[in-house]
């Protein structure tokens, strides 16, 4: 059975420099899936690349047994890819309802049904409270809440998270984690970045490792914990555990 | 041999007044760099000192190219002016459109021209100094040449002032202190703010040295040309249209832009007709923004990179 | 109650040519519906879309030519040019979107101020086809009081009013708001920022080039100068909106409004008569600083003013 993403071979040039270089993996459906690597390591490269705003250099990105690299970000979420931002990127000047209708759009008929849908998201993301409020009046733990909250109202069977959980206090960060757990529960499959190492070990299903562009390890966040050249690479990198 | 003939003299006039259009773009350019502003009333400010050049002419009797050392700094303090008392306070604004500080130069220049208009009214005007027509012509100096070229006095004499100011700025922006300061800013904003460079205070010097570039351009400019107070647009979009071509911000690719684009409209001039010439300015500009939108500037980076 | 305001406002307007009006007079409140209709039309792509248009005197001139080049040429009544305005500009918008949405930012501005300069030499230049500078001429315009024409605008204004209602309300209306809040967002959530970024400039266009063809109709003479003017057609559009209020549907009728009394009464003034566009000048630059949503989007502000509340 193919995996719900899998990518070949994947580089991705800037000039002269290899941000990513012959990275393959693959994600299996209704698994969580942690990205993680020392900063510059090419994370986010790689949602660039999966999300189809960069097309990459050399190698391809196969969802659902089909090939998406070289299509428009727009095409692949429809085909039900979404992905946070690790900036986020509320559309400020509208509600917060506003923001999750406008993703909701994709997959409703009519703004009827996407009003239904978002509130049912908010509901579940927290914040329906907040609804009304204009998001850049948000604070940072909500607005992470709402990348996640936009991603979902698009139905999407992938969804990538790039530090949902980063500056977050710990009470942001249980909810935030509670909610990831049952984004899972629902059947998404989730690919997350994080530097939390305690957030990526507890909840991930299985761990990549990229350092300097390249694939360094792959496994259970045991065998990862583990592994020799994991931890050397992380050497001098405080996470803020 | 006439063909080469009007091929090479198109050449020729059309370099010459990619001198002018270079120093056009450089003052927009800096801006742009620096500020990460698009003033559309560059134009208009380079007509405010045509009108200050015509009027030290005709009251002073003051030769253009000379009024030069006076308007200069004059129009640097009206650029630093205006960036203090309306450009910077739009930075705290915060607005729906997001691109209100473009409209803001838009209506500074309409404030300018229409100025201009009111006090100058719309009368042609020049500055007809006494050598006006003379020129220098190939047969002076080579007897049996088998073309006739020619150069005018004023063409050269504007071309060498605008390379000299040019020159100077270079040196100014690569050797002196304040220079480096400004291409810090230009490159990376905060990382020149955590080195100790007062970045605001190089944003204000910088509108005053954009505007005092143009300003030198308009003192040469005048005295081959008719000064109007509509003369303002055309400049801006020459302005604008150079610095596109040379790439965003660029001040080296100003100076390639602005060769670029005299000699493309010389030819055109020439070629096709002379109404057509501004249509050919926007032609190119869309051409690049289409085929080339790092301009000249990206071209010369992928040669440094080695790619 | 409320949905119906509209209606009333304009059954309201419908009426004013009963009333003993001056030619001038209702010269005037045509001029000011039919700003208020290129106001909106602007609006939709500038405020709600975010993309910031420096010439829309394309649409505009290219309305009136489709009008005039159909009475010149063809000898048919200028208002056929309505509709040949519609496929004119469709066509052209789709061409330029092609050209120009894919820039960002300030190089989009300044290629729609370009595009709108080469029209207007262009019209200058192929004098075979619009007679270039001598303009064309209406011999004998359709009413010789204004009565009709007034209807007519009104009309029209409507029918845009409740376009840009209706998209701005739909699907299509949260796409063209996502899309100018961040373009890259929405790309990322499954909009197709392409296909409504053209959608958004296509409509705009057209109505912008039927107010163009209502000119040429009513005015019974156009020529390049005026119709593709910069600072009379495309940047009096961005300070109807700027003045009003971009991204609200009244904004542009109180700029609308605004701007053209303002205009008329500085040209009445007997010193000041030719600094109409100075004034214009500085009331952009004080509404840019200081009330930069408009007088309808920060209408809140103005009231905090006036009752003396103080707010941070």
């Amino acid at each position: 059975m193919t995996a719900l993403l899998e990518v070949r071979g994947v580089s991705r040039f800037f000039g002269g420099l290899a941000a990513l270089s012959e990275v393959s993996f693959a994600v299996e459906k209704g698994e969580i899936l942690g990205l993680i690597g020392p900063n510059g390591a090419g994370k986010t490269t790689m949602f660039n690349v999966v999300n189809g705003f960069y097309a990459p250099s050399r190698g391809e990105v196969h969802f659902k047994g089909q090939r998406i690299s070289g299509l428009k970000p727009y095409q692949i979420c429809q085909r039900g890819l979404a992905r946070t931002f690790q900036v986020v990127k509320p559309l400020q000047r509208m509600s917060t309802l506003d923001n999750v209708v406008a993703s909701a759009f994709l997959r409703s008929k009519s703004k009827g049904e996407a009003l239904a849908k978002s509130e049912e998201i908010l509901k579940f993301t927290g914040l329906w409270e907040e609804r009304n409020m204009l998001s850049k009046g948000l604070p940072l733990g909500s607005r992470k809440r709402l990348e996640i909250a936009r991603a979902l109202a698009t139905e999407p069977e992938l969804l990538l998270l790039d530090e949902a959980c980063a500056g977050l206090n710990p009470s942001e960060l249980d909810t935030s984690i509670g909610i990831i757990r049952k984004i899972k529960e629902r059947g998404i499959t989730i690919m997350i970045i994080e530097h939390h190492m305690k957030v990526i070990m507890a909840i991930s299903d299985r761990i990549v490792v990229l350092t300097y562009g390249e694939k360094l390890a792959e496994g259970t966040p045991a065998q990862i914990s583990g592994n020799a050249e994991v931890i050397k690479a992380y050497l001098g990198e405080s996470d803020g555990d | 041999m006439p063909k080469l003939e009007v091929f090479l003299q198109t050449l020729i006039q059309g370099f010459l007044l990619g001198g002018l259009y270079a120093l056009i773009g450089l003052g927009m350019a800096l801006i742009m760099g620096v500020m990460k502003i698009i003033n559309l009333a560059h134009g208009q400010l380079m007509m405010v000192a045509m009108y200050m050049a015509f009027w030290l002419f005709t009251l002073g009797r003051v030769d253009p190219y000379l009024s030069v050392v006076l308007v200069v700094p004059a129009m640097f303090v009206l650029g630093v002016g205006i960036q203090k008392f309306l450009i910077n306070p739009l930075q705290r604004v915060d607005s729906i459109m997001p691109q209100n500080q473009i409209i803001l130069t838009v209506g500074i220049g309409m404030v300018l021209t229409n100025l201009a208009t009111l006090f100058f009214s719309g009368d042609y005007r020049s500055t007809p100094v006494s050598y006006a027509t003379k020129a220098w012509y190939l047969s002076d100096f080579w007897k049996s040449s088998p073309l006739e070229l020619s150069i005018s006095y004023k063409e050269l004499v504007s071309f060498l002032v605008a390379a000299a100011i040019t020159t100077a700025l270079w040196f100014f922006l690569q050797k002196t202190d304040t220079g480096k300061s400004i291409r810090a800013t230009a490159q990376d904003r905060d990382a020149a703010l955590l080195m100790g460079v007062n970045v605001e205070r190089m944003r204000v010097v910088t509108f005053g040295i954009g505007t005092a570039l143009v300003g030198a351009a308009g003192c040469l400019f005048i005295p081959a040309y008719y000064l109007f107070p509509d003369l303002g647009g055309q400049f801006t979009t020459i302005a604008f249209v150079v610095t596109i071509i040379g790439g965003l911000g660029s001040t080296t690719g100003a100076i390639f832009g602005g060769l670029i684009l005299a000699i493309f409209e010389s030819f055109t001039a020439t070629y096709v007709g002379m109404g057509w010439a501004t249509v050919g300015r926007f032609v190119i500009f869309v051409a690049v923004l289409i085929f080339l939108p790092g301009g000249v500037y990206s071209l010369i980076r992928s040669k440094k990179l080695g790619k | 109650m409320q949905r119906y305001a509209p209606l009333a406002v304009a059954a309201l307007l419908a009426l004013v040519p009963l009333l003993p009006l001056s030619s001038y007079l209702m010269h005037i409140f045509i001029l000011v519906i039919m700003w208020a209709i290129i106001g909106m039309a602007w609006n939709l792509l500038g405020g709600y879309t975010g993309l910031v248009s420096f010439g829309h005197a394309a649409f505009f001139g290219l309305g009136a030519y489709s009008a005039g080049i159909v009475y010149q040429s063809l000898g048919w009544s200028g208002w056929w040019g309505l509709p040949i305005s519609v496929a004119v500009v469709t066509i052209f918008s789709l061409v330029m979107g092609f050209v120009v949405l894919r820039l960002r930012g300030p190089y989009f501005n300044l290629s729609t101020l370009a595009i709108g300069e080469v029209l207007r030499v262009t019209a200058q230049n192929l004098d075979k086809l619009t007679q270039g500078d001598l303009g064309i001429l209406i011999k004998q315009r359709s009413w010789t009081d204004k009565q009709n024409f007034y209807w007519v605008v009104l009309l029209m204004a409507l029918g845009t009013y409740y376009v840009v209602k209706g998209l701005v309300g739909s699907r299509r209306g949260y796409y063209f708001v996502a899309i100018r809040e961040d373009q890259d967002a929405a790309e990322s959530l499954g909009i197709d920022t392409t296909l409504n970024k053209t959608i958004a400039l296509t409509v705009s266009g057209v109505l912008t080039g039927l107010a163009g063809a209502f000119y040429f109709n009513y005015m019974g003479y156009i020529d390049p100068k005026v119709v593709f003017d910069l600072p009379g057609i495309s940047i009096l559009a961005i300070m109807i909106v700027m003045v009003g209020g971009a991204a609200t549907l009244t904004g542009p009728l109180v700029g609308s409004l605004i701007m053209v009394l303002l205009a008329e009464w500085v040209r009445s003034i007997p010193k000041l008569g030719a600094a109409h566009m100075s004034v214009f000048g500085v009331l952009l630059i004080l509404i840019i600083i200081f009330l930069p949503n408009g007088l309808v989007g920060d209408f809140g502000k103005i009231r905090r003013l006036f009752t003396g509340k103080r707010n941070a």
